[in-house]
Order: structure tokens, then C-alpha cells, then sequence
């Protein structure tokens, strides 16, 4: 099992000397539900921006340079969703706002107002896990975790692209119903990078929750 | 414990947890956005400010003027810090280039400052506002034009044995070709990032580390304040490979700008001045001499190499893997070092062998051709079970043929045409490639102490890190393992300098080091569970949570009674790696598509076979393999830092102007382990895979382009601007 | 990005007022293009007028058979759109080859006219640009220039225009409709919509200040075989070093365009009447390649050569 800030007891404190003081500082993880904070007040304006956070609303005073995802991770301390790039080249970024998978880097928290944004902590946590996240934890659909969240975003988003008829690139006839494949898979998560290259595996996890076939062309 | 004698049977053996293809224990914080990264950590101090750096943009020169007047009067900042105001800074040995300049600037993006402010925005917005005057300097920046300055680089950099000049001329069928290959990026996907708090003279970071002992040893070095004094923390890295060996600026301007602020700040480089503002893979020439007789037998060979660094810098050391990959009787290697006033070069990914063997195996390649002989067949003709220069020095394990041959039989290799262009599949030409794949086995100390408590949970700290390699897993299933326990049972602590120093995430090393380490702890905690139950620690029985001996069996939980019990121990490698020749190997195959008409690449197909000892984890392996195979793709067919002499610097400094692959470019890929366990390498018998897997697959990429069409491009990457030119014309269809 | 003050539109009118009311003002909607700029300080408005709720987001059949294509319509929406799909293949497929399916999510029509360009000097500001900065000098001639213009450049600029949507566009004909501060508004050829960087490399399109895209409007479909094939370093998610717009009647006449090369979409409308197999080199007429980018001269034509003979077959 993983460390969380409750698996250390006291009797386990006794038990690694030195090492048991640290251990629930080394271990904790963050948790979903923080009240978001406002920007601190100074000269520059405020302005008070409203979000359907995975679905509670919460209201602060913002910044209006404050992006959607510096809102998220900042204030909202909700910090699942990755800045890996801040310039929309990397998708690590993603959520989904509205129904719609965006970069959160690339747009700013105000022009959101009043909307309904769902986050990976939205998705699932540990022990109720969202099919897609168990489906990445099954495959190994990641490795050091950092673009997972984008990536598992992406893909809830992208299996709902395919049902709702959205063409891609790899669409064959743009004017016909797009089929769940590989190519299609992999062209639509192409804006998420995964420098550790879990590429295969992610489609595998993808296909999973799909119920295709693993491994379509092998 | 001391390891100077090959490994006998031992509890891993019985691999009962050890070797089973386990999900990460990770897997659950990861996927749900709840593991912490280092600039996200609001939960271990209060009141954090932001810091944004001010980089320099010039290359070389001196700064003679910085005013911070405006800066400090934006909304929110709190201090500005830099050269002149810092204090007295020291430079860690370990790092080339200052992580602060001034007056001097070394390179480009070297940070000259840093603001902190109330909030992320006007931090950002007030570091633009720092006005720095340059005298700018000039410097050294292409590497095709210093190559002829550059110099020996220390006593090693050249090997000889046997008369490599006379068997070469005299050789009836030879190669010698040149190959480039261009400055890289590690590009991880988490930028560098620290949050750093001082608790009077005690400083506390959060960062993004590989290396928590190194990191800790090179703040000291740094900020010239004891080692005893800092604690690191780095529980999850967002990807490494290489790039968080050694600290960088974000650390050394988080910890100076919490000092002037009197309060925590945290740092994180943005992307677009990560690639000057840190290291790189460094460019490098390589020449490669081959000479064999008719039958393909090799008689000469020789790798020469030339790479650049800043003054102090070192070598990327490309020729190595060719004093050991192949027999032959004559041989040389030679590194050659220029001075360059780029970032700093240094470690990514298989340092060495990854660029190495994009030129070695791509001329094993043409001289196979040459020969008239199946590439793989020439590979199995000059293997070696010695080091071929001192023959009395044996691989401790080598199954490179193993790996051709089941290799080629996986990937369906018989189906290819020694012919180039031949296979025509729509718009695309297709081809087959291969390679050889290998990564010197090195081994590192590193301690881990190991608990048990009233409820049997096992806990294991260490300062190992986990930067996606799967650490966290690999750990659990070691203790679990020696201790008879669950893997669910245990639970693992990483990345924090107050647990007992490891071997860190690099070269390899960490799994099968930092396991052997927790091996080291279980034993001493074996032992005083054995001694404390009543039995004999030589031949008591670890299972199912209990300790036995004959009949008599004792609960763990019981056994650890309240106090709980625990042990620490270190794994200390003696000379095994000098007197075996420790490596991996493996085979690299790809069939890729070369659009006829532009040019195009596309990998259709890869596949690999592998031999790295015991496999400790084989799903988690794996992943280490394919990801490396993806970074590998990279180098091939995409990734290029390019130089602009003019202005001293790597002009496409972002992840839309760098390319690395994406989902579209990677196809599906197969990955097959060789059964093996390698007791020379640690009682764990494993080594390392996380680099095999990129040491040679950009050459099976290249010569697949080949086979494809015919075209042979010996600098990379090999993009479709240089095949272009080469393709018979467009017919109408 | 420095400090700006925030509004929020609720009709087009509203939007042009507010520009005009407001120096410096911008509008910002997808802002996919304008906020990674504004992190960089490349752009510095001191004022953003969001337009994202003023409506403009339908796709209307217009009485001539075109269709009329709210500014601030998708571009995921755009491509998906049934009447898109069927009658103008060129676009859908123009559309979902650029950037990422995310992005496309965020990018609107009228932003995607917009784009500014991807010349790595562009994007630095320490460096010469004299689009970002008119007369410090382009850093890109006598620079890392591979993936630049070869067409349509001058001695001030030679960055090619990012936009794979706005070839498409080219090729069919379409109308920018907009609206200026005082209400009035005015309909633009996408011909004449982005301007050649010629001294003025700052100035890029036909836009006067505060002037608002409000629609595109298509002329009623050719017919043909649409095909936008876009060629490029990796297989998704980068700009194109070429790409080909076309519309290919099973005999006659085909309309091209071609993206990556020029300084605005490239579309050479003479060059269309005769022979295919000459058609690469009436549109590179007058190329000026660098010895980096020269590849694109062989890459478009062989290219557009093979999408004719394809479409033709």
C-alpha cells in the first residue's frame, strides 16, 4: 500500500527511529475537497470569479491574469492538474470544462465564470477509482505520473469525441460516423505528451474502457 | 553489507513477490491527481511567496548594470535577488555553470535574478521589469568548427589495443563513415521546481530531484552552509532523465529569495528557459573505422568521438560501448573535447551509449551491406564473452545473440529484403532495421533501514527516488519478499535526505542498487526478528507474515510487539565490476513507412528483446523499456536542439519548436525479457533496463529508413528534408 | 504578462464599443494564440474585452447555398459540423490537423484568422523582430529559418503563416464579414484578408483598430474531391513545413492552395488553368528560399502533384 498522512500510527512512529518524525510530512497527499483561497489583496484589481469545481461552486477574487489552471492549482489548491508547459504545447494541463476537454493553461479563470470545470480529483480517488484511472493503473499507463492526469482527462474526453461523431484527422471520410481504432486513438490524444513514453500502454488502457481489443494492430 | 562475492541462493530467488508483473502501488495517487509534486506541496509550509528568475540573453559577457528599481515597486514583490545582493555563493564541483551568474554570465538563460512576489502573476510580470545591462562577451559555439581545437579530455579518453592503424589498411572489406548527432533535451514533463523555507539557519526544499544525497551535498557546496543543515525532500519527480541529477537554479533562487523574503518561496523554471537555463545532451562527430576480412570476421575498429561543454566541462563519452560490444583484435577509441559556450552538457538518458550507438550500429549496418551479409548474422559472428581488451576479463552475463535471435524470430525478421526499396505498401516504402542494444551495468551503495510493527506492516525508508522508474514498487516487492509479507503490507518512503542515503535515480543503477540495499536492511531485520522469535537467523523461515523454523511458526506482528523492531544496512559494491564486464544487451527491431512522395517517416513496428538480469518487476520494466524505445524514436526522427552561432544559444527553446513524439508517431510495441539472473551484479541478481531500452533503437530506426528506400542520412535527426532530395519522382498514379 | 483590466461583452456591438472606448484594448476568445503571447510579453494589451458570450457561435445555411460561420464558432464545432463535413472536406480536414483536439475545443474561427506566426525570434523578445518590434531587424534571415517562408517573404519578415484553417479558407473563396467601433460593417475576400509583410511586417491583416470578426461566410460548395494534406516533422500535433488545399474536379480546373510556405495563405489562382503536372511550379514562381527551407520547394510540388493525381484517379 501507499503511504498516506493516516498510515502512520504512533506504534509505527516508534518503530523507524529517525525516520518515523518525517514520514507523515514525506507522505501526503492532497486532498480534494480544500476551500480555495483569493489572490491577496494589493493595488492591482480583483476580480470575483465563480467555479463549478467537480461540483462544488466556490467563489474568489481573482487576479484576471490568473489562468484557469493557476486558479486550479493555486487557489483551489487542487493540484492534480499539471502545468508542464503553460503555452498549450504539452496537455498535461487538461481538463474538462463544460463538457469539453481545453488546456487550462491557455485560458484565463475569469472568462469562465459560472462554469462547471471537472478535474482528475474529480474523476475518481484512490479506492473508488474512475474505470479510466484503474484502467491506466492496470496497463502501467504512466510512469513518473506527471502528464497521467492530462492523459486520463484526454481520454474520458476523447471516447466521448468518438461517440458524439467529432471527426479527426485520422477519419478516413470526415462525412461518416468515426469508428473507435487505434489511428484514431492516437491522433486525438496526440496534444497530451508523455516524455516517459507510456504511449502503447495508454492506448491499451484506453481500448480497456472502450472494450476493444488491446493492442488493435499487433 | 559487503558484496564482493557473486551472489548465492538466496530468499529473492524463491520470487514469490520478486519478478511478478505487479501494478505500481503508486498507480491509485497518481491516476487521481493526489501524489504531490514539489511545487505543489501546500500542505508542508505556510504562507508561500512566488519566485520567477530573470534570465540572462546573452551568452557570454559580463552583467554591468542590473536595476531593480521597478521591479521592486510592482504590486506584490517582497525582495530581488541577485548577484550583487545574494551574498557569498560557492560552486557545487559537481555542476559546471553557476546557478547564479554575475558578474560573469556563462550561457544563455543562466539566471541573473529572481523576484518574489505575493502571487505567481505579478512575480512573473515584475521579473520582466528587472533591467539588466550585458557587456557581451563573445564565444565558441559550433562544434563542426571548434572540432579541430578541441583537446584530450583526461588520462582515459583514449584506448588502444593491437595495431588498429595496419589492420585497418590492410583489411579487404572496411567502412569509414562519419555520423552527427545534434544537441537533445530531456524535455521531462514536470519542469524543475523547489519550494524552499528556513527554519532559522535549517533550510527545507521540496524539489524535484534525482539525487537527494548529491542534492544535499551540492546546496551545502552552493550556500556554503552545512550538509547537516538541509533537508531534502523529492517523494514524486515528474520525470528526469538526467536533468535532476544535480540542483539547479530554481533550488539555489528559491532558497535566496525565501531568505530576503523571510518566507518560504517556491520556484519553478518555465518551460521556455528550461532548455538554455539547463543541461543538455551534448552534440556530438563521431567517426567510425571498421575493417573485417571477407567472411565478416572484424579485425580493426575504431570510434572516435567529438563533443563540446563549457570551460570545466566533460565529454559525452559515445565511444565506450565500442571497447566492448564486438570482438576484433585491433582496436581504438579516442574522445575529443571542444570548448563551447552553450548551456552546460551533461547526463541524459544512457549517456554514451545512446548517441554511440546510433553511429556504431548504423555503420555495422553499411558494412553488413558491404559484405553482403545479414546484419544480424555479422553481429552474431563477432560477439564476444570477454572483454575484448583484456581477454581475462569475462562478461559476467552476455546473451546478446540470445537477444538477435529471439529477436529477429518475434519481430518476423526473415521477412526482410536485404535490398533496399523493395517493399512498396501504398504511399509508403517499407523497411525493416535493427541493432544491437547496450548499457554498461553499473552499481551503486545504498542503505535503506526497514521497520515492522505490532500490526506486521513493513516499512521501508530510503532517500531512493522513484522518477517513474517504479521504485516505489520494486521496493515493496523486495521487502516483501525477505520478509515474508504482503506486498500489500508494506509500505515504502522515498526521497527525503533524513532517510538513510541511497544509490538515486541515474545510469541505470537505482533498481537494481536500491533494492540490493533494502535486501541489505531486510537481512539485519531477518536476523533480529529470528534472534527475538527464538530462532536460528541462518535458517529461519519467512512466510505468511510469519518467522519459522521446523514446525514452529511466530506471527511477525507478535514478534515486533510494540516497539516494533527495525534495522539499517547499506549495500556496498567491492570489485565484481572490475572483474566481470557488467552490461545489458539486446536487440532492437523496427519496420518503418518513408512516404515515397515527401519523405515522411513513420514507425510501423518495434520491437525488442532483452537481457538485464532478474527482472524485477516485468510490467513496470517493460514500461521502462517502451518509454525508452519512444525517446529513442525521438532522437531518430525529431529531436534537435539547433544552435543559432550568431547569438550563442538553442533557439527552438519550447515543446512546440522541440519535437518529441507524440501518441500519433509511436505504433505498437513488443518487448520480450530474457529469462537471466546475473549473480554477479547483487544479491538481487538483477541490473539495470531503464536505459537499455534507448541504447540502440534510433540506429534499428535509421537503418529501417534504409531498407526502406534506400537512402543512408548519418546526421540526425533524420528528418524528411534530408530524404527528400533523394526519392525517385512523382508519377502520376 | 503585465496587468490588464478585464470586461466581459454581451453583444457584438458591445464588444466594438468597448474597443473603442478603450486604447490598447483586445479582444480575447479562444485566446489559445493571445494569452501564450501575453505570458511572453509579446503582446501587451492593457485591456481585455472578452467576446466570448456575445453570441456569433452558430452555423447558418446562407440563401445562396453558402454557409455563414459565426466568428466565434470552434473550431472542434466547425469541423464537426454536418454541411462542413459533406460539402467543404477541404475544411473539416484542414481543421482537425491542426494543433490539438483540446485546443481546437477553445479555438474559435475568427482567432484562427488571426494567429500570429511561430518564427522562433518572433517568440523571443530578447531577439531582432520586426514584426514584434518594427525596425530592430529579423533575427530569422541569416538564422534558424528551416521551417519559414519561401514565398510572399520580404527583406523585414519571412515567417510563414501558421494557420492550416485559413488554407483551406483560401481555396474556398470565403468572405470575413466584420464590425468596426462605429457600428459600420464591412465584408473582406479572405484573399485580401492577410497582408504581405513586405516594410510593414507588424501589420497582418486587413483589420483597422477595434474591428471585430463577426462571421466567414462560404460561397456555395464546389464540387470536387476535397483534400488537405498537411506534411510535417511528426505525425500530429506540430505546424506544417507544407501542406496542400484542394479541390479536385474529376476533370477541369482544380483550386489550390498551399500552407507552410508563404507569408499568407498561398493561393495563385492563375496558376490553376493548365496542366497539373506544371501546376507545382506556376504556384513557387518566385520562390525565395533559404539554403534551410529550400526542401519545401521539392516537398510542395511533389506533394501537390501527388494530391492531384490522387484526387484525379
Amino acid at each position: 500500500m501507499m503511504p498516506t498522512s493516516t498510515a502512520f500510527d504512533v506504534s509505527r512512529r516508534g518503530v523507524l527511529a529517525g525516520g518515523v518524525a518525517t514520514a507523515a510530512t514525506a507522505s501526503v497527499s492532497i486532498a480534494a475537497d480544500a476551500a480555495p483561497q483569493s489572490a491577496p489583496a494589493s493595488a492591482e484589481p480583483r476580480v470575483p470569479v465563480t467555479l463549478k469545481v467537480n461540483g462544488k461552486s466556490n467563489r474568489v477574487d481573482l487576479d484576471p491574469r490568473t489562468t484557469l489552471l493557476d486558479a486550479l492549482r493555486e487557489h483551489w489548491k487542487l493540484t492534480g492538474t499539471k502545468k508542464g508547459c503553460d503555452h498549450g504545447q504539452c496537455g498535461a494541463c487538461t481538463v474538462i470544462v463544460e463538457g469539453r476537454r481545453i488546456n487550462s493553461c491557455l485560458t484565463l479563470a475569469v472568462m469562465h465564470d459560472g462554469e462547471a470545470v471537472t478535474t482528475i480529483e474529480g474523476l475518481g480517488e484512490p479506492g473508488d477509482l474512475h474505470p479510466m484511472q484503474a484502467a491506466f493503473v492496470e496497463h502501467d499507463g504512466y510512469q513518473c505520473g506527471y502528464c497521467t492526469p492530462g492523459q486520463i482527462c484526454s481520454a474520458v474526453a476523447v471516447l466521448d469525441e468518438i461517440k458524439a461523431g467529432i471527426p479527426s484527422h485520422a477519419t478516413a471520410d470526415v462525412a461518416a460516423q468515426p469508428a473507435f481504432s487505434i489511428e484514431e486513438v492516437k491522433e486525438r490524444m496526440s496534444g497530451n505528451i508523455c516524455r516517459c513514453g507510456a504511449y502503447a500502454n495508454i492506448f491499451d488502457a484506453i481500448a480497456d474502457v472502450a472494450g476493444e481489443a488491446r493492442g488493435a494492430r499487433a | 553489507m559487503q558484496f564482493n562475492e557473486p551472489a548465492t541462493a538466496n530468499p529473492i530467488d524463491r520470487q514469490r513477490v520478486v519478478g511478478k508483473p505487479l501494478s505500481r502501488i503508486d498507480g491509485p495517487l497518481k491516476t487521481t491527481g493526489r501524489a504531490p509534486y514539489a511545487y505543489e506541496r501546500h500542505d508542508v509550509v505556510a504562507n508561500q511567496a512566488y519566485g520567477a528568475i530573470v534570465p540572462a540573453t546573452v551568452a557570454t559577457g559580463r552583467i554591468t548594470r542590473i536595476d531593480t528599481a521597478e521591479a521592486e515597486a510592482a504590486p506584490g514583490v517582497l525582495a530581488v535577488v541577485h548577484h550583487s545582493n545574494a551574498g557569498k555563493l560557492g560552486k557545487a564541483k559537481a555542476i559546471t555553470a553557476r546557478l547564479l551568474a554575475g558578474p560573469e554570465v556563462e550561457h544563455y538563460h543562466q539566471a541573473v535574478a529572481v523576484v518574489v512576489a505575493e502571487t505567481f502573476e505579478q512575480a512573473r510580470a515584475a521579473a520582466a521589469l528587472v533591467r539588466v545591462e550585458y557587456a557581451r562577451g563573445t564565444g565558441a559555439f559550433d562544434l563542426e568548427k571548434e572540432k579541430g581545437k578541441a583537446v584530450k579530455p583526461g588520462r582515459s579518453a583514449d584506448t588502444a589495443v593491437g595495431d588498429f592503424e595496419g589492420a585497418f589498411a590492410s583489411a579487404p572489406v572496411k567502412i569509414d563513415a562519419t555520423y552527427t548527432t545534434p544537441d537533445q533535451a530531456h524535455s521531462a514533463m514536470e519542469p524543475m521546481a523547489t519550494i524552499a523555507a528556513w527554519d532559522g539557519d535549517m533550510l527545507n526544499v521540496w524539489t524535484s530531484n534525482q539525487m537527494i544525497d548529491w542534492a544535499r551535498r551540492d546546496i551545502a557546496e552552493t550556500l556554503l552552509i552545512p550538509k547537516e543543515k538541509i533537508r531534502v525532500q523529492s517523494p514524486y519527480i515528474g520525470g528526469g532523465f538526467g536533468s535532476k541529477l544535480w540542483i539547479r537554479a530554481d533550488l539555489v533562487l528559491a532558497a535566496l529569495g525565501a531568505k530576503a523574503a523571510g518566507r518560504p518561496v517556491k520556484v519553478a523554471l518555465p518551460r521556455p528557459v528550461m532548455v538554455n537555463n539547463t543541461t543538455h545532451r551534448p552534440a556530438t562527430i563521431q567517426r567510425i573505422r571498421i575493417g573485417a576480412d571477407r567472411a565478416g570476421k572484424i579485425g580493426a575498429i575504431a570510434h572516435e568521438v567529438w563533443s563540446g561543454d563549457l570551460p570545466g566541462g566533460g565529454p559525452e563519452t559515445a565511444a565506450n560501448q565500442t571497447r566492448l560490444l564486438y570482438a576484433g583484435a585491433n582496436r581504438m577509441t579516442a574522445h575529443r573535447l571542444a570548448t563551447l559556450h552553450l548551456p552546460e552538457g551533461n547526463a541524459m538518458r544512457a549517456p554514451g551509449e545512446a548517441v554511440g550507438l546510433l553511429a556504431l550500429e548504423v555503420a555495422m549496418d553499411e558494412l553488413a551491406e558491404k559484405l553482403g551479409m545479414d546484419p544480424i548474422e555479422l553481429r552474431i559472428l563477432n560477439d564476444t564473452q570477454v572483454d575484448p581488451e583484456k581477454p581475462e576479463r569475462p562478461f559476467s552475463k552476455r546473451q546478446l545473440v540470445e537477444c538477435l535471435r529471439i529477436g529477429a524470430e518475434r519481430f518476423g525478421w526473415n521477412a526482410r529484403k536485404a535490398k533496399p526499396g523493395q517493399v512498396r505498401d501504398g504511399r509508403w516504402l517499407v523497411g525493416y532495421g535493427m541493432a544491437s542494444a547496450f548499457r554498461d551495468n553499473l552499481a551503486m551503495d545504498s542503505g535503506a533501514r526497514v521497520g515492522i510493527d505490532a500490526k506486521g506492516k513493513v516499512t521501508v525508508a530510503t532517500d531512493m527516488t522513484d522518477i517513474g522508474t517504479g521504485t516505489y514498487t520494486i521496493v515493496a516487492q523486495t521487502a516483501a519478499e525477505m520478509m515474508g509479507v504482503d506486498v500489500d503490507d508494506v509500505i515504502v518512503l522515498l526521497g527525503d535526505s533524513s532517510f538513510p542515503v541511497s544509490a538515486g535515480s541515474g545510469g541505470q543503477w537505482g533498481a537494481n542498487s536500491s533494492t540490493a540495499g533494502v535486501y541489505a536492511a531486510c537481512l539485519k531485520l531477518r536476523e533480529a526478528v529470528a534472534r527475538k522469535a527464538g530462532f536460528d537467523p541462518a535458517t529461519a523461515e519467512f512466510a505468511d507474515g510469519f518467522v519459522g523454523q521446523g514446525n514452529k511458526r511466530v506471527r511477525l506482528s507478535e514478534v515486533a510487539g510494540r516497539e516494533g523492531l527495525s534495522a539499517e544496512d547499506t549495500i556496498k559494491f567491492g570489485d565484481l565490476t572490475k572483474r566481470y564486464a557488467q552490461a545489458t544487451f539486446g536487440g532492437h527491431f523496427a519496420e518503418v513507412g518513408v512516404d515515397a512522395v515527401t519523405g515522411e517517416v513513420r514507425i510501423r513496428r518495434m520491437s525488442g528483446a532483452f537481457a538485464a538480469g532478474r527482472i524485477l518487476n516485468p510490467k513496470s520494466a517493460r514500461s521502462q523499456v517502451i518509454g525508452a524505445m519512444v525517446m529513442g524514436a525521438g532522437a531518430a526522427l525529431m529531436e534537435e536542439l539547433v544552435v543559432d552561432p550568431r547569438f550563442g544559444y538553442f533557439v527552438n527553446h519550447d515543446l512546440a519548436e522541440y519535437h518529441v513524439p507524440v501518441h500519433a508517431d509511436i505504433p505498437v510495441q513488443d518487448v520480450f525479457f530474457l529469462d537471466e539472473t546475473d549473480d554477479k551484479s547483487s544479491p538481487m541478481k538483477a541490473k539495470g533496463v531503464g536505459e537499455l531500452g534507448i541504447c540502440g533503437v534510433g540506429a534499428a530506426v535509421a537503418n529501417a529508413i534504409y531498407n526502406a528506400c534506400g537512402v543512408r542520412v548519418r546526421e540526425y535527426p533524420i528528418t524528411l528534408d534530408k530524404i527528400i532530395g533523394k526519392l525517385p519522382p512523382v508519377t502520376a498514379a | 504578462m503585465k496587468a490588464f483590466t478585464y470586461e466581459r461583452a454581451a453583444t457584438p456591438a458591445e464588444a466594438a464599443a468597448a474597443a473603442a472606448r478603450t486604447p490598447g484594448a483586445k479582444f480575447i476568445a479562444g485566446g489559445t494564440n493571445l494569452l501564450d503571447l501575453m505570458k511572453l510579453e509579446i503582446e501587451t494589451p492593457r485591456h481585455l474585452i472578452d467576446v466570448n458570450r456575445i453570441g456569433l457561435d452558430k452555423v447558418e445555411d446562407t440563401p445562396d447555398g453558402g454557409l455563414r460561420i459565426g466568428a466565434l464558432v470552434r473550431n472542434t464545432d466547425l469541423a464537426a459540423h454536418p454541411r462542413v463535413r459533406r460539402d467543404y472536406a477541404v475544411l473539416t480536414r484542414a481543421l482537425v490537423s491542426g494543433a490539438s483536439g483540446q485546443l481546437r475545443n477553445k479555438a474559435t474561427t475568427g482567432g484562427n484568422l488571426l494567429q500570429r506566426v511561430r518564427c522562433p525570434y518572433f517568440y523571443d523578445t530578447a531577439k531582432p523582430c520586426n514584426k514584434r518590434k518594427p525596425g530592430s531587424g529579423c533575427a530569422a534571415i541569416g538564422g534558424f529559418n528551416r521551417g519559414l517562408a519561401v514565398l510572399g517573404t520580404s527583406e523585414a519578415c519571412i515567417a510563414q503563416h501558421p494557420s492550416d484553417m485559413a488554407v483551406a479558407m483560401r481555396v474556398l473563396d470565403a468572405m470575413v464579414e466584420t464590425v468596426k467601433p462605429d457600428g459600420a460593417t464591412r465584408t473582406i475576400p479572405i484573399a485580401d484578408f492577410h497582408k504581405l509583410p513586405g516594410t510593414t511586417p507588424h501589420i497582418e491583416n486587413a483589420l483597422e483598430a477595434g474591428e471585430l470578426i463577426t462571421a466567414v461566410t462560404l460561397p456555395a460548395p464546389v464540387t470536387g474531391t476535397h483534400v488537405y494534406r498537411k506534411v510535417r516533422d511528426r505525425s500530429s500535433y506540430a505546424f506544417a513545413l507544407v501542406s496542400v488545399a484542394a479541390i479536385v474536379p474529376s476533370d477541369g480546373r482544380a483550386r489550390v492552395a498551399l500552407g507552410g510556405v508563404g507569408t499568407k495563405p498561398w493561393r495563385v489562382e492563375s496558376a490553376e488553368a493548365g496542366d497539373d503536372a506544371g501546376m507545382g511550379k506556376r504556384i513557387l514562381a518566385g520562390a525565395k528560399p533559404t539554403t534551410q527551407n529550400a526542401f519545401k520547394l521539392p516537398l510542395a510540388e511533389r506533394t501537390l502533384t501527388a494530391v492531384l493525381a490522387d484526387a484525379r484517379s
